[in-house]
């Protein structure tokens, strides 16, 4: 076991994954020889070579479109997408043919590629390199998505996501790559997508969150800690989804509280809500409330702290669900 | 590295007109191997135009017709070998027969019966791409991925005129020149886009101008001489095949039928240009060469379109003869390891429908 940043984590799962199978290939803006604009990928062209860490143009409908063919010709393509708003014109390709070529040729051929890129705000940067686009990939039928909210699960869902035979998005929070620290296991660590994890037990509320959000789920459970005893429940995967890990948790607690860091309408926390609706609803002693970023542009980062889903928001919709 | 130049303005011919124009010859090209070409083309034809029939007959639904095409996209696959793959359009929705797929397939897929599927790797033919120019970067990467892997693959993508305006497109030939990739960029300009004309739809002076932008070669070859279309095709591919990276090729042609079976492009197109289009059309084009030189009899160039035709008999029949698919096909295949909502879903689909 190894001490590293979440960053450090990813880039151990790649050199862990490409070594183990030599289909897998990296490619993406300046993956190669800079080795990642955040450094997820270091090392990687220096080891493995400039055929399987490929530096490409700036045009991600054309990296995402390529890798399509790549896997045709029998490779297992990890994309980077520099940051998330710059995935949005890969869209096409994704929506298109990514989560649809596998079932036109009845499972004939497998896309086994991989997705990855820093998501969400928090960071003081620019507003277009904070978004949290999870839905949109979460809604395209044929692709599954995970985001990890820590460094064991930064390696262990890549990993994952590396080896799945269908198509995965990794959405890694950013505002964490360099301040969450842990032991992370060392070679060969694989977290299965569609298991949620229970981050902290509880009895009386269940804060649900993935990703970044986690972490303000946990500082929102211990600052309710004379209040009420909440159960922190970290999802992982968004799809596939462990419903039976959310109804598990819900029916002991009897509350939910679900927090996004996307804009609200039609965000994953409306989808945990649908399901407690559908299969908890004689479980909740009070209402599903989210807690989610606003349905506005990401706004400048000296008022981005206004838009983020924080401690304070998590803890007054925990407070009028227990009073529910 | 060579200098790109500039695409020539004239079209590159080998068929002539009979008359004025003579008749050109490709090196390496046996007797039987013209005929076999003649075969591809009347196949594709009587697909084509069997297909519009059993449109207005209700047995298949909206249809796009390649009428005139069948040039490009016999020639320019001949220039290939088997291990060679295919990335078509929709407008090469029919590519597959001349790789040895069934007719009932192609008809299955415009009946939307799931009968019309096929494995790529059993054809070397990928899916029939539907939305513009998104298959370029899938050839691109299939023909860079297998050059990565030393494998003598070289990969074909064809679509039209209004593909070029696509940023897939651009970002196809990007890829394919930095690459280098073993990859021929076919450009069948039958100068419609729907109802958008040529002109409307770029101001360069030809499209092959385009490749120059891209580092690789632009060729212009006329669309309706599939002589001239192998020829150039094959030159890509040796080029392709020896290393030297992708080629870009314009056949032009003029779009000589409505865009699919819904449309009416009485509104829009120059019906004079329709006609002289129609008066030189490719198949008969070839077939008086063949004639011509001897290497083709009008018996059996009526045995040839024969043999088409009971090839779509049959073909029609036995896609009418499907079955009706099972619902499992909804739910199957579109993931290899599906979620586990997915099941259920279908679970209770066949509770509801008294399964």
């Amino acid at each position: 076991m190894a001490e590293l940043l979440l960053v450090e984590a990813v880039n151990d799962a790649l050199h862990v994954e490409m070594e183990r199978d030599e289909s897998v290939l990296v490619m993406g803006e300046d993956v190669g020889k800079l080795g990642g604009v955040f450094r997820a990928t270091a090392g990687l062209q220096q080891h493995f070579g400039k055929a399987r860490c490929i530096d490409t143009p700036l045009a991600e409908a054309g990296i995402l479109g390529t890798a399509v063919g790549l896997c045709m010709a029998g490779w297992r393509p990890v994309v980077e997408m520099q940051y998330d708003a710059f995935s949005y014109p890969s869209l096409d390709q994704l929506i298109n043919h990514v989560g649809r070529y596998r079932w036109r040729t009845r499972g004939k051929m497998s896309f086994p590629l991989t997705i990855r890129m820093p998501y969400g705000g928090g960071v003081r940067a620019p507003e277009l390199h904070d978004d949290s686009p999870e839905t949109y990939y979460v809604h395209t039928p044929g692709v599954k998505v995970a985001i990890p909210a820590t460094p064991a699960d930064a390696k262990g869902l890549l990993a994952a996501a590396i080896r799945d035979p269908d198509p995965v998005v990794v959405l890694e929070p950013k505002l964490h790559y360099r301040t969450a620290k842990e032991e992370v296991p060392d070679g060969e660590h694989v977290v299965p997508l569609g298991e949620s994890r229970v981050v902290r037990e509880g009895s009386e509320l269940t804060l649900v969150a993935y990703g970044a959000m986690t972490h303000v789920a946990l500082a929102s459970a211990d600052a309710l800690a004379d209040e009420a005893s909440c159960e922190v429940l970290d999802l992982r995967s968004l799809k596939p989804l462990d419903e039976d890990g959310l109804l598990a948790s819900v029916a002991k607690t009897g509350r939910a509280v679900v927090v996004q860091e996307a804009p609200r309408v039609c965000g994953f926390a409306a989808e945990v809500a649908a399901v407690l609706a559908e299969k908890a609803i004689f479980d909740l002693r009070g209402p599903v409330i989210r807690v989610t970023g606003y349905d506005v542009p990401y706004p400048y980062w000296q008022i981005e702290d206004a838009y983020m889903p924080s401690v304070e928001r998590v803890v007054d919709a925990a407070r009028r669900v227990l009073a529910a | 590295m060579s200098r790109v130049l500039p695409a020539e303005g004239d079209l590159r011919r080998v068929i002539g007109d009979g008359a004025a124009v003579p008749d050109g010859e490709v090196d390496g090209l046996s007797a039987d191997e013209l005929v076999s070409l003649y075969r591809d083309l009347v196949m594709l034809r009587t697909y084509d135009e069997r297909s519009v029939v059993y449109h207005r007959q209700g047995r298949i639904g909206t249809y796009a017709i390649f009428w005139n095409h069948e040039a490009m996209q016999a020639g320019s696959v001949f220039a290939l070998e088997n291990r060679d793959w295919v990335f078509p359009a929709y407008r090469e929705s029919a590519i597959g027969l001349v790789r040895g797929m069934p007719v009932s397939t192609v008809l299955s897929w415009w009946r939307g019966h799931p009968a019309g599927w096929w494995d790529p790797a059993e054809f070397n033919v990928a899916s029939i791409c539907v939305p513009i120019a998104t298959q370029i970067p899938h050839a691109v990467g299939f023909a860079w991925g297998s050059a990565l892997k030393g494998e003598d693959r070289v990969a074909l993508t064809l679509f039209g005129d209004g593909a070029t305006s696509e940023g897939a497109f651009h970002e196809g030939m990007t890829f394919a020149g930095v690459m280098k990739a073993p990859v021929v960029l076919f450009c069948s300009n039958n100068q419609w886009a729907i109802s958008t004309p040529i002109s409307q739809q770029t101001a360069a002076p030809t499209l092959a101008d385009k490749a120059i932008g891209y580092g690789m070669p632009g060729v212009r070859v006329d669309g309706c001489d599939v002589l001239a279309v192998y020829e150039a095709t094959r030159d890509a591919v040796l080029r392709a095949r020896a290393g030297d990276g992708p080629t870009f090729i314009e056949a032009v042609t003029y779009r000589a039928a409505p865009h699919a079976t819904a449309d009416d492009p009485s509104i829009y197109v120059d019906l004079e240009r329709v006609e002289e289009a129609r008066e030189s059309e490719c198949v008969g084009r070839y077939e008086r060469y063949l004639i011509r030189t001897g290497v083709l009899t009008d018996e059996r160039a009526e045995e040839i379109r024969q043999e088409a035709l009971e090839l779509m008999r049959a073909g029609i029949a036995e896609a009418e003869a499907e079955p009706p698919p099972d619902i499992s096909l909804v739910f199957e295949h579109a993931y290899a390891d599906p979620p586990p909502s997915l099941l259920t879903e279908e679970e209770e689909l066949r509770r509801i429908l008294g399964g």
